[in-house]
């Protein structure tokens, strides 16, 4: 792996499995079934060893009572040891930082995530004001139901990149999400192997009310996937599934899912966002949100580096076009544009290296990384160069940002 | 007739492959479907429940949910996978490889040990065949259905082991299980608690903790079967009895957590007050706790068996955790304690621990029982209460070993028949008591409404809310 994408030492959270004392009936399901020995009791409690769990989840399933379930965002060298848990009558109190999801997510999506997120180097928290996310409410074996009310193409007629707004309705039920979070779609049919396609994941693209407010919907922003990252002709099941759906048509959904990418929450809170392609999915739900309330005068900058081969397939270019400069400071770099020099989102972050350097610096800005994974080692770079013209340095401020939730990285 | 044996039989046995046990169960499997519809749940045919299906034994396919008609419940027929290495733990034939086919010289009492197991299962749910029609929620209602498909699971798993390794006498058993019915005076049950009622829901909730928690202990002991059909079936079950214990342990608790709310509520203990506030005081609670504790101890056996020593010595049923212990397995010459009566006093005596295998099990039950009634202590400790329930001595109300008949008090003391005569009432649940009981029941069937006397559960089932509606009645 680059230097750059490697995780930094000491920072990082981890996620620790405990076993709810209140709930358990002590049946030993658990430890029978943990395939590595890493549960065990005494005459009190069941409990998980830390250091030997490896969260395969073989265990969820088999218990009874759902006592298994639970989860605690803890410092890594801070898990609580089985002495304690020994001890304990009742889960403890979850500490400030953690907003962990109270279940263990599909295997799929903690693949997918953990991959997505390798650039942080562990569990990142959320910003402090961020607010509580819902996780996890709908499953694969219960997933909800969305219809789909809208779907059109972002990207001009003759643009090869084929993007599309995805608007889905939830009808009366209740499926709450943030700014930031991703939701889970289960295209329906089978694999060659006659198995059940794995769940796919997308980040919404809209805000916390809706993409319409007042309607229970959210965006979704999909690229068509016709080739692999290599460039092989290759038909992505679930992305030509979205981006073939007609109004009226029914979604199998989960989720939601995330409880670290989100947006804070406080009045003053700056933004500094970087993407490519449909990583533009959750910069368009936070620069919307932030929209919306123009009028309520929060304060806060936000400023946006946006990436594409050329404007015809930016996704929501027209819109952001119209957005005043004294809102949003808006930075587009476009690969393959005849009218301009090959540009990348980096080369435009080191050209507004001073206004980058001060907004990494700002205790109230918080950064955002989204898009492609080719990407994020040269943005990395290309904070480090801006640092390094301020006189920071940013080995130690990139731990500083991680540690307060300052910092965001998704990358696929 | 024809089965599509994949899909209607979910099975790790290959099946689809085995004629032999495809003619079998081809005659048993309709036999199994009219004895449901017959002695299963009342009234319940049509009903849609949200139920658990195992469909494999791997982590994705053991716990499949959605609301399934139990008719049409797939009961499958799954094994533990099996361990290359596995051996004989215990006995005259320890360290050698486990049997993959029924020894000739154990065969009667291999036979006898599945159909004691086997004949458990339809008999607790023809026990509980009315309870549904007084449900506290639908929450409740589907758990006993579950309690009630997973019985019937277990049935399926027995009558496996005696259609795939007994031949014509283990079919002739198999159907001998679908044709005894509990508490009938003719063709009773083999074991005396599975012929008793199961009135109402503090009952189920009791038997499900007790008795169903004498299953897991005689499983347990079945798992380190050197038969290793037996013991990968029986671990297999141990894994879905879990939840007829989670259903017994969280029922019983909060029912207390109820009346101790009311207590609190109300500022008393009078038992009159709370009754007449609708809802069961804890003296009544600990009396159906005595009753259910003892009768359930009884299971086990005579203190000392022959029976025992001989299944244990010849590695066919081993102790609970047997491959955990640290003795030598054999037992030859170790002596366990026993409680006999000496002299007007019971006191503690050493015998030979192979022939008191039954009573060892005992005490390890009654380990495993009395920490989960600690729990239910600590609802009260936190409801800020004073009183706190206890399981009785070993030798209370005892109808089967050295205790038969013998008056003990729940504390241990010996009485005369006259002093039994005037405690009972304060020590088992009286006519009235349970009269009083049966008032309460009544069919609650609004999603997430619970009957006065209970209180809602922490949370619900797969990760659903309380309010889900986990039956619907179509």
């Amino acid at each position: 792996m680059d230097a750059m994408a490697s995780p930094p030492e000491g920072n990082s959270l981890a996620r620790q499995h405990l076993i709810d004392p209140e709930i358990c009936i002590r049946c030993n399901t658990c430890e029978a079934t943990c395939p590595i020995g890493a549960i065990t009791h005494d005459a009190r409690n069941y409990v998980v060893k830390f250091d030997v769990c490896n969260d395969c989840g073989a265990c969820i399933p088999p218990c009874p009572t759902g006592a298994i379930d639970n989860w605690r965002v803890v410092p890594k060298g801070s898990a609580y040891p089985i002495e304690e848990q020994f001890e304990w009558e009742s889960l403890p109190v979850p500490q400030a930082f953690d907003v962990s999801d109270t279940a263990a997510l599909p295997e799929e999506v903690e693949r997918q995530t953990a991959e997505a997120r390798r650039g942080e180097g562990g569990l990142v928290r959320a910003p402090a004001s961020a607010a509580t996310p819902a996780v996890n409410l709908y499953t694969v074996s219960n997933p909800i139901q969305a219809k789909v009310t809208g779907n059109f193409r972002l990207t001009e007629a003759g643009a090869s990149a084929d993007v599309r707004h995805l608007v889905l309705d939830f009808g009366g039920n209740h499926f709450p999400v943030l700014e930031g979070q991703t939701i889970g779609i289960l295209p329906p049919g089978r694999d060659v192997q006659g198995k059940s396609h794995f769940i796919r994941l997308y980040s919404v693209a809209s805000p916390r009310e809706g993409e319409r407010p007042g309607y229970n919907n959210l965006a979704l922003t999909v690229k068509r996937v016709t080739e692999d990252h290599e460039g092989r002709p290759v038909g992505g099941v679930a992305s030509n599934y979205l981006c073939d759906l007609n109004l009226g048509d029914t979604v199998q959904v989960t989720g939601p899912y995330g409880s670290a990418f989100l947006m804070p929450n406080h009045p003053g809170s700056s933004l500094l966002m970087v993407c490519t392609g449909t990583g533009s999915a959750p910069m368009r739900a936070m620069t919307e949100r932030r929209r919306r309330r123009i009028a309520m005068k929060e304060g806060g900058e936000l400023m946006l580096f946006f990436g594409a081969r050329a404007p015809a397939e930016l996704p929501y270019f027209g819109p952001l076009k119209k957005l005043p400069t004294s809102f949003i400071d808006i930075n587009l770099a476009f690969s393959r544009d005849p009218q301009t020099p090959r540009h990348y989102v980096q080369d435009l972050i080191r050209e507004r290296q001073e206004k980058v350097a001060r907004l990494l610096q700002d205790p109230d800005c918080y950064v955002y990384v989204c898009g492609l994974k080719a990407m994020e080692a040269g943005v990395l770079e290309a904070f480090q160069h801006c640092c390094e013209r301020a006189g920071v340095e940013w080995p130690a401020l990139r731990r500083t940002l991680l540690e307060a939730g300052r910092l965001h990285i998704e990358t696929y | 007739m024809s089965i599509d044996y994949q899909e209607r039989i979910p099975n790790n046995v290959n099946l689809a492959q085995d004629k032999t046990l495809q003619r079998a169960l081809e005659h048993w499997q309709p036999e199994f479907l009219s004895w449901w519809r017959e002695m299963g749940p009342d009234g319940s045919t049509d009903f849609d429940v949200y139920l658990r299906t195992a469909v494999s034994v791997d982590r994705d396919g053991w716990a499949q949910f959605g609301h399934v008609k139990m008719p049409d419940y797939r009961w499958g027929i799954f094994l533990n996978p099996a361990d290359p290495n596995y051996k004989i733990n215990f006995g005259e034939h320890k360290g050698e490889a486990a049997w993959q086919e029924v020894p000739g010289e154990h065969r009667a009492n291999l036979r006898r040990i599945i159909v004691t197991q086997g004949d458990t299962e339809p008999a607790s749910v023809e026990q509980q065949r009315h309870l549904g029609l007084t449900a506290p929620s639908l929450y409740d209602l589907r758990n006993l259905f579950q309690v009630n498909v997973e019985e019937g699971r277990h049935l399926w798993a027995m009558v496996y082991l005696l259609h795939r390794y007994f031949g014509r006498d283990g079919r002739e058993e198999a159907e001998a299980l679908l044709e005894r019915r509990s508490g009938d005076a003719d063709n009773p049950r083999i074991l005396g608690a599975f012929n008793e009622k199961t009135p109402d829901w503090l009952s189920f909730f009791m038997f499900t903790y007790f008795t169903d928690r004498d299953g897991k202990f005689q499983l347990c002991a079945l798992a380190e079967s050197g038969f290793e059909p037996l013991a990968r079936t029986t671990k297999f079950m141990l894994t879905e009895e879990a939840h007829h214990m989670f259903v017994g342990e969280a029922g019983v608790g909060r029912i207390i957590q109820r009346t101790c709310q009311v207590m609190n509520e109300l500022k008393t203990a009078d038992a009159s007050r709370l009754r007449a506030a609708g809802v069961i005081d804890l003296p009544t609670i600990q009396r159906y706790l005595n009753f259910h504790f003892s009768v359930t101890i009884d299971l086990f056996g005579a203190d000392q068996s022959s029976n025992a020593a001989t299944f244990f010595s010849s590695g066919l049923k081993g102790r609970f955790e047997e491959t955990k212990l640290g003795d030598d397995h054999v037992l030859k010459g170790d002596a366990y304690p026993i409680l006999i009566l000496q002299d007007g006093r019971i006191v503690e005596q050493q015998v030979s621990a192979l022939s008191s295998l039954n009573e060892r099990l005992r005490d390890d039950y009654i380990r495993d029982s009395v920490a989960g009634v600690g729990r239910w202590n600590k609802i009260i400790e936190k409801a800020g209460i004073a009183f706190r329930l206890l399981a009785p001595h070993k030798a209370f109300n005892r109808k089967i070993g050295t205790f038969a008949g013998v008056r003990v008090s729940p504390t241990g003391e010996l009485i005369d028949e006259a002093g039994w005569a005037c405690r009972e009432r304060d020590w088992l649940p009286s006519e009235a008591d349970r009269a009083f009981v049966t008032s309460l029941m009544g069919r609650v069937t609004a999603p997430g409404k619970f009957a006065n006397w209970i209180a809602p559960p922490a949370v619900g089932i797969n990760r659903q809310p309380v309010e889900f509606e986990y039956v619907r009645f179509n």
